[in-house]
């Protein structure tokens, strides 16, 4: 080694050897940096969903009232009434009943879902005049709930598996500071390439999602208000404004005597349970 | 008598209608500011219901002199549901209507009043007058049995009367198995003399007989499984008792000299299944049953097999809107063919549906059902609906029939074309 110390050429070569080495190394680092920091975009992206989805559970059963009021872009509006069973699902989605109050010409008319964490859900319509239980189609992800401009896959079952997550960045939300996250859809069949979504950073609750439809484009704002806590620890929202930003129509979601834990079990979710949801 | 009872449910029911409707409707909008905290699924007396209001336009001449170019008719419905505290009700709904043109489609009957009692261990009894449903099809309900068709409301069948039963429901995991006991047997109703969408014979249903010498007191039994595996609903059936399908006897009588058909009500057995299997956009469906003991056009009880098939498809999203539209297709088969009393012995159905998806949940039914052995012989029928307002709603309906067979169903038919158009009031 210190024979090559008194060569000057050599002295040279062991620089330019070490500056080689210096840019390979550095070049690498940042690569894997780069890399690193990408894994993180998205394992932030999930982990933050997964914490939300953590939070939540464990809350069983809940009944509640529902009131949707349709606008069109001339300001005319339509109501719509119903009330909902949600049953909090075990390995699997949840199960939920809906059954429609107003408008008169549907009253009574329920709609029973088992939602699943990957394919298609399972749902079945009671058609009250014929006294009918009909197995429905649920392939229509982006098809308009009663009219409303949320589609089904808005109100179905938000589980984790449903999409891939990517953090994009903190920024103020209101008085909180929030995570903003892009989720993208698995499904082939939704109405959307992503969802841009604010999440709170105290409290994992959703302030507001911007739908882009399948040209990337901004097609609705759905912006969750007047959260309250129940049991102690699950927050809900009970106002939902969905504004379409393409057609100019908004749908106001408004929920209702929330009560949690009433008893509900997987009787209550059954097709012969449709029959008596009334 | 009978057109006496039904002016007199008809007029308490517009005006319970009118009463209940106004102040309901100004319920519900209180409701919506959420001022009184309840249980949403536990109010204890609800009452909704609804009048109807129908014209009907025939487009061509009647066969008989006594029956009327134009219709019109006033129908009627209460449905009172009371909800005991743990979770037991009793429902109690009377219909009624009243018809300008047919003494027989003025009537009334008790469509349900009938307790639903919820017992231990995942039973549910059923007690009283109710319906049920059987069946996955859209063209013709195959294996639907346990209520009679209330054959003066409209030619598709759909309308029921109410059927006094015992159900007793085990629903589980692994399934749900009805059972019933059906002490009673309603006679299927018919048009009379002037109304139209008739037989050319007259029906005289006062002379009516049976197998049994029990006759409407014969008791009726039926069990039913049902149960969903994964994308397949499967339902499994068999009923014991007087057929609801009358076989239709011509018979002299003495005093007129005039030729009517006598309803004769047969024992029979049979057994059904029904399947739909749901996949994406696709509904597959299937009916069919076994039946012994039914006499066919000519009389002969020969056992039979008959089965519908089809699929329902749906496009969404068409062309770039909200609305859908669904592709249907049936095809029917009854093992008697040409000996078969029903319009459906091998037939096949095509239909579309569009449905707007938009605020006035439009939507919009044609269909045809072409015979297949006759090439002339085919029903037509468009079916159209709209909501008005909260309480309003306009239906609007159509069918022509055709046939140059005089022993088919269409043929009895063949000048009752007809429009129609219905303003409905729900409360």
């Amino acid at each position: 080694m210190q024979t090559l110390y008194r060569n000057p050429r050599d002295r040279c070569l062991r620089g330019f050897i070490l500056v080689a080495g210096a840019i390979v190394l550095a070049a690498l680092t940042s690569a894997i940096t780069t890399l690193a920091h990408a894994e993180t975009a998205e394992a932030k992206g999930l982990a933050i969903a997964v914490e939300a989805d953590k939070r939540d559970l464990g809350w069983g059963d809940t009944k509640a009232k529902l009131v949707m009021l349709l606008k069109n872009s001339q300001g005319q509006s339509a109501k719509r009434q119903m009330r909902m069973r949600l049953l909090e699902g075990k390995g699997d989605g949840d199960k939920s009943m809906i059954v429609f109050d107003w408008p008169k010409d549907i009253d009574g008319t329920a709609l029973l879902t088992w939602s699943h964490k990957s394919g298609d859900d399972d749902q079945w319509l009671f058609l009250p005049a014929l006294r009918r239980v009909k197995r429905i189609s649920s392939s229509n992800k982006s098809g308009s709930f009663v009219g409303s401009e949320f589609s089904y896959e808005d109100l179905s079952s938000q589980e984790i598996e449903k999409y891939k997550y990517k953090w994009l960045r903190d920024e103020a939300c209101g008085k909180l500071q929030c995570f903003v996250i892009n989720r993208y859809p698995v499904d082939k069949r939704s109405g959307y390439t992503r969802q841009e979504t604010w999440i709170d950073k105290t409290e994992y609750r959703i302030h507001k999602i911007d739908y882009y439809d399948r040209k990337n484009s901004k097609l609705k704002t759905l912006t969750f208000a007047n959260y309250k806590q129940y049991l102690g620890k699950y927050w809900r929202a009970h106002l939902l404004t969905m504004v379409n930003h393409q057609t100019g129509k908004s749908t106001a979601l408004q929920w209702q005597e929330y009560k949690f834990r009433t008893g509900l079990g997987d009787g209550d979710f059954r097709r012969n349970a449709l029959r008596r949801a009334r | 008598m009978i057109r006496g009872s039904a002016a007199a449910v008809l007029a308490a029911a517009v005006v319970v209608a009118l009463v209940v409707g106004l102040g309901s409707g100004q319920g519900a909008w209180a409701q919506g500011s959420g001022d009184k905290p309840k249980d949403p699924f536990d109010g204890r007396l609800s009452v909704s219901g609804n009048v109807g209001l129908e014209g009907r336009l025939f487009t061509q001449s009647s066969l008989f002199s006594s029956q009327k170019r134009a219709t019109v008719s006033l129908d009627g419905e209460i449905e009172l549901v009371y909800r005991f505290e743990n979770g037991d009700r009793f429902t109690f709904k009377p219909f009624g209507r009243l018809d300008s043109a047919d003494e027989r489609r003025s009537h009334w009957d008790i469509r349900e009043a009938a307790f639903l009692l919820r017992l231990p261990k995942d039973f549910e009894l059923r007690a009283g007058v109710s319906k049920v449903f059987w069946g996955v099809a859209e063209s013709n309900h195959l294996i639907d049995i346990i209520n009679q068709t209330d054959g003066v409301e409209s030619p598709d069948g759909e309308d029921k009367l109410g059927q006094p039963m015992l159900m007793l429901t085990l629903a589980k995991d692994w399934g749900t198995l009805d059972v019933f006991f059906l002490p009673w047997f309603r006679e299927r109703t018919f048009p009379g003399r002037s109304g139209r969408l008739r037989a050319p014979l007259y029906v005289d249903t006062r002379k009516a007989r049976y197998e049994s010498k029990l006759e409407q007191r014969h008791p009726d039994f039926a069990v039913r499984f049902n149960k969903t595996i994964g994308k397949l609903d499967l339902d499994l059936a068999y009923f014991y008792g007087t057929s609801r399908d009358p076989a239709l006897v011509p018979a002299l009588r003495p005093s007129t000299g005039e030729i009517v058909l006598v309803p004769f009500y047969p024992l029979i057995h049979q057994g059904s299944v029904a399947a739909q299997y749901t996949t994406g956009p696709w509904l597959l469906k299937f009916e069919g049953l076994y039946r012994h003991g039914q006499p066919d056009a000519r009389g002969v009880r020969d056992d039979y097999v008959a089965a519908v098939a089809g699929f329902e498809y749906t496009f969404y999203s068409i062309f770039k809107s909200k609305s859908d539209l669904g592709v249907l297709m049936e095809v029917h088969y009854d093992q008697r063919g040409r000996n078969a009393v029903t319009p459906f012995q091998r037939d096949i159905f095509a239909g579309l549906r569009w449905t707007a998806n938009d605020a006035e949940d439009t939507t919009v039914l044609f269909g045809v059902v072409q015979d297949l052995q006759e090439g002339g012989t085919r029903g037509l029928f468009v079916e159209a609906s709209r909501r008005l307002s909260g309480h309003f709603k306009l239906e609007l309906e159509a069918r022509f029939f055709n046939s140059r067979n005089p022993r088919n169903i269409f043929y009895g038919l063949r000048r009752d074309d007809y429009v129609q158009a219905k303003l409905i009031y729900s409360f």
